[in-house]
């Protein structure tokens, strides 16, 4: 067996990865069902090792707070929460975002609205994608649909917020949450040092020196000249982001005669269903948006050229379905199968919702 | 190679360690595996289940509808699950405290009296081990030797101690059958 293979929840691999990429802080608060990446993070003790900060804050909206003020000073700092906790630090995203500092915020989604339930959902797609916050702002969001990639969002979601100095988030939901696989971890880092912060990140609040200008890192403009040029800024760094870190994962999409888009863990159960329909002759194909922001409108509807329907399936009520009909322009029927409120559905569900939305027979439907 | 199996008793049997266990085993053996627990507050005193997947190949759902093997600790579990198991499929229960047999005719029903066993062990801990040996010596999906290797990865240092135990309790469960 290779050693370095190891078997953990993607909760636990998200504190893996983190140590390991020299993440300089972790600020957050318990919340089922992600509370495995503070206790990991507890249990590794990186401060005796990395040196990095790991500090359980009274609440979401501290954590968001803290998450602002290490990224003002240059440092990789990140917060994990679940939706009612992610919907109390949309004001502090918003702030990060508009100050354009990078930071890595995980949301492991579980069944609302309201409290809701602990249970798999992903139903703040909506939130997540487009905003969240007030303002006209995007966060880089990647959907991780196993643990391994759990792993290796971390990693990516960093280089991503300091290369676009923008915030991103790992929208994972339960299952990958609490599931555990096999998983590779990352090379252990150094993390950066105070020069290379100030080399870096020329914006940060590194402690002014005589050969630069005070920093200054604020959301508030009260010139709305001034704050109309930031927002063409925001502007013009999303559309280098649309154009550069669309992520996408296709299957079977050769010679498929339909199609499903779906993500995160619902992706794995569409790609056994896809199996499955195959089994019995019908050819099916999946495309996993990777990136759900950027979206990947063209890989979509280049995908669905010769389809003959869409089948968006999402753990909610049908949201993605929107950012799927408008890369398909009304050319292919797009229609939806989703189950809410914290049930995850199962391979011969998502069959079930082909014969009753396309009227597709399985030759062998017999589960 | 894929073997498809539910593990769902009462939370405090050991469920979810008994797949926790199995899982690493599988690792140890190189295979394909995934654990996906029920969570939450079902867990104190209610229902708790992990589907376990084990495979040569990589595997895409972790979340199932049928499945190979079942191993069944309670009443609400085999109300549950019993309908769940693939034909020729297997179901492993223990008969105490529950009051309806299983009655499928198209599965291989095997009774494992675990909780006597683990009481004539004086190992109550050891009951969940004596299931996994009944099932390792009906499905040998992974080996004895891969199971005392997952233990060693899966506990921390200080508990390898019980390891012996645990393998007695398993290799009681083997002899059950």
């Amino acid at each position: 067996m290779n050693e370095d293979i190891r078997l953990m929840k993607g909760n636990e691999a998200i504190a893996h990865a983190a140590v390991r990429y020299g993440v300089d802080g972790y600020f957050g608060y318990p919340i089922t069902p992600q509370s495995e990446v503070l206790e990991t993070l507890e249990a590794l003790m990186p401060w005796e090792t990395t040196g990095m900060v790991v500090l359980q804050a009274e609440s979401e909206i501290s954590s968001i707070n803290m998450v602002y003020g290490g990224a003002a000073t240059g440092k990789a700092v990140m917060t994990s929460s679940s939706s009612p906790g992610v919907s109390l630090m949309q004001e502090g995203i918003s702030y990060l975002a508009a100050s354009e500092l990078p930071a890595l915020i995980v949301n492991v989604m579980r069944g609302g609205p309201g409290l809701g339930t602990i249970h798999p959902s992903q139903s703040d797609y909506f939130q997540a994608t487009k905003g969240g916050g007030h303002g006209d702002y995007h966060l880089i969001v990647l959907a991780p649909s196993s643990v391994q990639e759990m792993a290796d969002f971390v990693g990516l979601g960093f280089d991503l917020a300091f290369k676009y100095r923008t915030p991103a988030m790992i929208l994972a939901d339960g299952v990958v949450g609490q599931m555990m696989e096999k998983v590779v971890l990352p090379e252990q880092r150094q993390r950066r040092t105070a020069e290379e912060i100030r080399t870096q990140c020329p914006w940060a609040l590194t402690g002014k020196t005589a050969d630069r200008k005070r920093n200054v890192v604020t959301s508030l403009e009260l010139d709305s000249a001034i704050m109309e040029k930031n927002n063409e800024r925001f502007q013009r760094t999303y559309k280098e982001i649309e154009a550069n870190e669309v992520r996408y994962q296709g299957y079977h999409l050769d010679d498929a005669e339909y199609l499903i888009v779906a993500f995160g863990s619902m992706a794995r159960i569409c790609l056994k269903a896809v199996e499955e329909a195959r089994k019995a002759g019908v050819k099916i194909g999946l495309l996993r948006p990777i990136t759900l922001w950027p979206f990947p409108y063209e890989a979509i509807c280049k995908a669905s050229e010769n389809a003959k329907g869409i089948l968006v399936a999402e753990l909610n009520a049908g949201q993605m379905i929107e950012d799927v009909r408008l890369a398909v322009h009304d050319n292919v029927p797009v229609e939806h199968f989703g189950r809410m409120g914290g049930i995850v559905p199962n391979p011969a569900e998502v069959l079930g919702a082909f014969t009753d939305k396309f009227g597709v027979k399985f030759n062998d439907q017999t589960n | 190679m894929k073997e498809e199996i539910i593990i769902a008793g009462f939370g405090g049997q050991g469920v979810l360690s008994m797949g926790k266990i199995l899982a690493y085993a599988a690792l140890m053996n190189d295979m394909e595996v995934t654990w996906m627990p029920s969570y939450g507050p079902e867990q104190r005193g209610g229902t708790a289940n992990v589907t376990v997947i084990i495979s040569d190949e990589e595997i895409s759902s972790p979340i199932v509808d049928t499945y190979d093997t079942a191993v069944i600790l309670n009443q609400q579990s085999l109300d549950k699950f019993e309908s769940h198991i693939k034909p020729g499929g297997t179901l492993i229960y223990d008969p105490y405290g529950i009051h309806r047999s299983p009655a499928r005719t198209d599965i291989n029903i095997v009774k494992v009296n675990a909780m006597d066993a683990s009481i004539e062990l004086g190992n109550a801990k050891g009951y969940n081990m004596i299931l996994l040996g009944a099932l390792l010596k009906l499905k040998p999906v992974v080996s004895l030797d891969d199971v005392l290797r997952g233990l060693k990865k899966a506990l921390p240092e200080r508990h390898h101690h019980l390891i012996p135990a645990n393998e007695q309790a398993i290799l009681k469960g083997m002899s059950l059958l």
